[in-house]
């Protein structure tokens, strides 16, 4: 308790290796136990303001598109969306295998939560590739006006959630292999969970955006 | 979190910290005490760094011709110094008690995330060190005013892909995520971490206006973000956002940016009314008039912070509904800022007033913000703005809510809580003379920009009309006098860090759950005896104590 005679001000090599976002530090957790775990309060509050960075970039693009004079530059008759409708598919489903793998990890077993949550992250990483792939087969590029400036920059900005997100999934299935680390429940789960929800929300109406909006 | 009842028989009391080594000061420390005052230090080299190039400004419109610096070095000059003062000293300064104070005021051992927390400063030097080296690179620093606006900001003559107004963008960009990383923590603290008991309508007022300065940061940060992010695509890959040539619109920029750092004012002053209402209770020896309109009027001007940002755009081109209704909102942040001075005013009224360093400064700081807060009603309405925008009337508007209500609440809330985090008083005399010279420099430095406005004097020009010079003349002389104002005030700092008498836990017979604590508090604060609050804050005159066992933490307290 209090008679501890030094400081316990941990030097900062000492510390366990875990995210940024996690409780104290070891030295300085001791004397009053395990805090209520404040991770998904702040996870959420981020996923929150991140979302205003989507939202700036929205109202930018519809800003750009509704006073353009010509929206598509010229030889451009406007974006393929069937094969992107199908990609759509694959990430929007991977909001309901993520879930199927929580369900899993809340019911204890282990190897149905990796399975699925392995899923997720070839589904994630199977849409980055449809993304790489027609990203190369567009006859527009970063600077062809607004049009080709606002699709990239969203577009990207939005492959790079899901590639953080896909990353995040991937440090939380390796955590699942350290024994017992996933005892007491997870919330980096928890929180991967939500981020791919919030990534697969953010597609959805950056589709509807892109490619459903008329020119 | 395991609170154990506070057992007096045990006779544990929570001790002054130990002695640590400076060096702590130096490394990436998780404890929000040391990270505050980190903070504070970083932030008070570069109200250095900002305040030279202030003089050096002021140093050239001391004669009307462009006669001390070349006019481009000028242009750099007012950028770096407005980027200095507001993402360098102002943010890292609030942070700074932010970190100070929020845990030690609502009873936790830390911040929620302290590693978070030491990152998000850590990003500070990283910054300042990228904003500074632009000053050594080739074109020198960014020059288009720190607002930054194309297509001035996209010109970039010598076409080196590291520029001045490259550097800048990522500069802020950095600023930015430090402060969304402190703004997610604060927030996460405020709202998760306070003692038992401490209902939201118990926490201090400086809680609430954390709580809502933090929250306008992650709201409006990202959307800066997103506009600068744009700004550096255009100026370094050649897309074309804001390039009309491409079909970009510049007044987009503009949407992004005001969207922000209009809320970012509030961001500023917010912190800045918790301290009044901090201090004016302390020193007049009465309650807070209104705590509960105090309180909730922070969160309305949150609300309205975020619809009000187009009146810095009036001669942009928006359309005239556009002038109209946001004219409205602006106006209506009277409303709840009215209500706090009311209540402010109401607190020191029939109180024992006591005039020592901080309440000096927290009432010099009172009576700069209701001139300001005139001029910015003057400046809300359209046909005013339309006539003194782009002059020094603006200038002079938001100095005074910057240096004259911000800068003084800051230096209040410095001596105020310097014997609580150092252990140290403070000089009485040094404090009283650095208030008189700041209180004096700036009105002698601020006021006169509102006679030039309404003249017609333009800002960010180095030379002007000889008819002008009166009053130049005299802001100058204010600009050197709060220059020398800064000399008490280290001075104080350092002597009384070093020699100063040492500080008992509660020299100004405080209530707060801060003044409970030794000064300086241990590292974890209370530790595992987290008193439980059983009344409002502010219960002077009252008789009513704060927290159970109230008595057994105050002899605690002597025992030490």
């Amino acid at each position: 308790m209090i008679v501890t005679p030094a400081n316990p001000d941990p030097a900062p090599g000492l510390e366990p290796p875990s995210g940024l976002l996690s409780n104290h530090p070891a030295g300085h957790a001791e004397g009053h136990g395990p805090h209520a775990n404040h991770t998904l309060t702040g996870f959420i509050i981020f996923l929150c303001s991140e979302s205003v960075i989507f939202l700036a970039f929205f109202t930018g693009y519809a800003v750009l598109k509704l006073s353009a004079l010509d929206w598509l530059p010229p030889g451009v008759e406007g974006l393929e969306w069937r094969t992107p409708l199908a990609y759509t598919a694959v990430l929007v489903s991977s909001s309901g295998t993520i879930a199927l793998a929580e369900w899993f990890l809340n019911r204890g077993s282990l190897w149905g939560f990796r399975a699925f949550w392995l899923l997720s992250m070839a589904m994630g990483s199977l849409f980055l590739y449809g993304q790489a792939i027609e990203w190369s087969g567009l006859s527009f590029g970063f600077t062809s006006g607004t049009f080709g400036g606002c699709f990239y920059l969203l577009t990207g900005f939005h492959g790079l959630h899901v590639a953080t997100g896909v990353l995040l999934m991937g440090l939380m299935l390796i955590r699942s292999f350290l024994p017992g680390n996933y005892d007491g429940g997870e919330q980096g789960v928890v929180a991967a969970s939500l981020f791919w929800h919030f990534v697969d929300v953010i597609w959805v109406l950056l589709f509807l955006l892109l490619y459903v909006w008329p020119a | 979190m395991t609170i154990t009842p506070f057992d007096p028989a045990l006779g544990e009391v929570p001790r002054p910290q130990t002695p640590n080594s400076w060096k702590r000061y130096f490394s990436f420390n998780t404890d929000a005490k040391v990270i505050g005052i980190q903070y504070i230090a970083t932030a008070l080299i570069f109200l250095l760094v900002g305040g030279l190039l202030a003089m050096i400004m002021r140093g050239e419109l001391i004669t009307p011709e462009a006669d001390l610096v070349d006019r481009t070095v000028y242009n750099g000059l007012y950028t770096m110094h407005g980027t200095i003062m507001l993402f360098l000293f102002m943010f890292p300064v609030l942070n700074g008690l932010n970190n100070l104070l929020i845990p030690c005021m609502i009873g936790a051992p830390d911040m929620a995330f302290p590693r978070l927390n030491a990152a998000a400063f850590w990003l500070v030097p990283v910054f300042g060190v990228i904003l500074m080296a632009s000053f050594l690179v080739p074109g020198g620093p960014a020059a288009s005013g720190w607002w930054s606006y194309p297509p001035v900001s996209l010109q970039n003559p010598l076409g080196h892909l590291i520029n001045g107004e490259a550097l800048w963008i990522v500069a802020v960009a950095l600023s930015g995520v430090s402060s969304i990383m402190g703004a997610l923590n604060f927030v996460t603290t405020i709202l998760r971490m306070r003692a038992p008991g401490m209902t939201l309508f118990r926490m201090p007022i400086f809680c609430w206006t954390a709580l809502s300065a933090q929250t306008i940061q992650l709201i409006g940060l990202p959307a800066l973000t997103g506009g600068a992010v744009m700004l550096l695509f255009d100026l370094v890959v050649g897309t074309s956002f804001y390039r009309p040539e491409g079909g970009g619109d510049p007044v987009l920029y503009q949407h992004f940016f005001w969207f922000y750092s209009h809320p970012a004012v509030y961001v500023i002053i917010l912190p800045v009314f918790g301290v009044f209402s901090e201090l004016f209770p302390v020193y007049a020896r009465k309650p807070l008039f209104g705590y509960m309109f105090v309180a909730v009027a922070s969160l309305v001007i949150v609300g309205l912070s975020l619809v009000v940002w187009v009146h810095h755009m009036f001669p942009s081109g928006v359309p005239q509904w556009m002038r109209d209704l946001f004219m409205v909102t602006t106006m209506l942040i009277a409303v709840p800022t009215g209500i706090k001075v009311f209540a402010w005013l109401a607190t020191l009224w029939g109180g024992k007033i006591r005039l020592n360093t901080p309440m000096l400064f927290a009432l010099g700081g009172l009576f700069n913000f209701v001139f300001a807060g005139v001029t910015g009603i003057m400046l809300a309405t359209v046909p005013v703005d339309i006539h003194v925008n782009n002059t020094y009337f603006v200038v002079g508007h938001f100095h005074y809510v910057i240096y004259g209500a911000a800068t003084m609440g800051v230096y209040a809330a410095i001596y105020h809580w310097f014997p609580k985090f150092t252990g140290r008083m403070y000089y009485e005399g040094l404090g009283k003379l650095h208030f008189l010279l700041t209180f004096i420099g700036t009105n002698l430095n601020f006021f006169p920009m509102h006679p030039l406005g309404l003249m017609g004097m333009p800002r960010r020009v180095s030379s002007y009309d000889p008819e002008f010079a009166f009053w130049n003349v005299i802001a100058s002389l204010g600009a050197f006098l709060l220059g020398v104002s800064i000399i008490p005030f280290l001075l104080n700092l350092v002597s009384s860090l070093v020699q100063g008498e040492r500080a008992p836990a509660n020299p100004w017979s405080a209530i707060g759950l801060e003044w409970l604590l030794p000064s300086p508090p241990p590292a974890e604060n209370f530790e595992a005896n987290v008193p439980t609050v059983i009344s409002g804050p502010y219960g002077y005159g009252t008789n009513l104590p704060l927290v159970e066992n109230q008595s057994d933490y105050e002899r605690a307290l002597l025992k030490v």
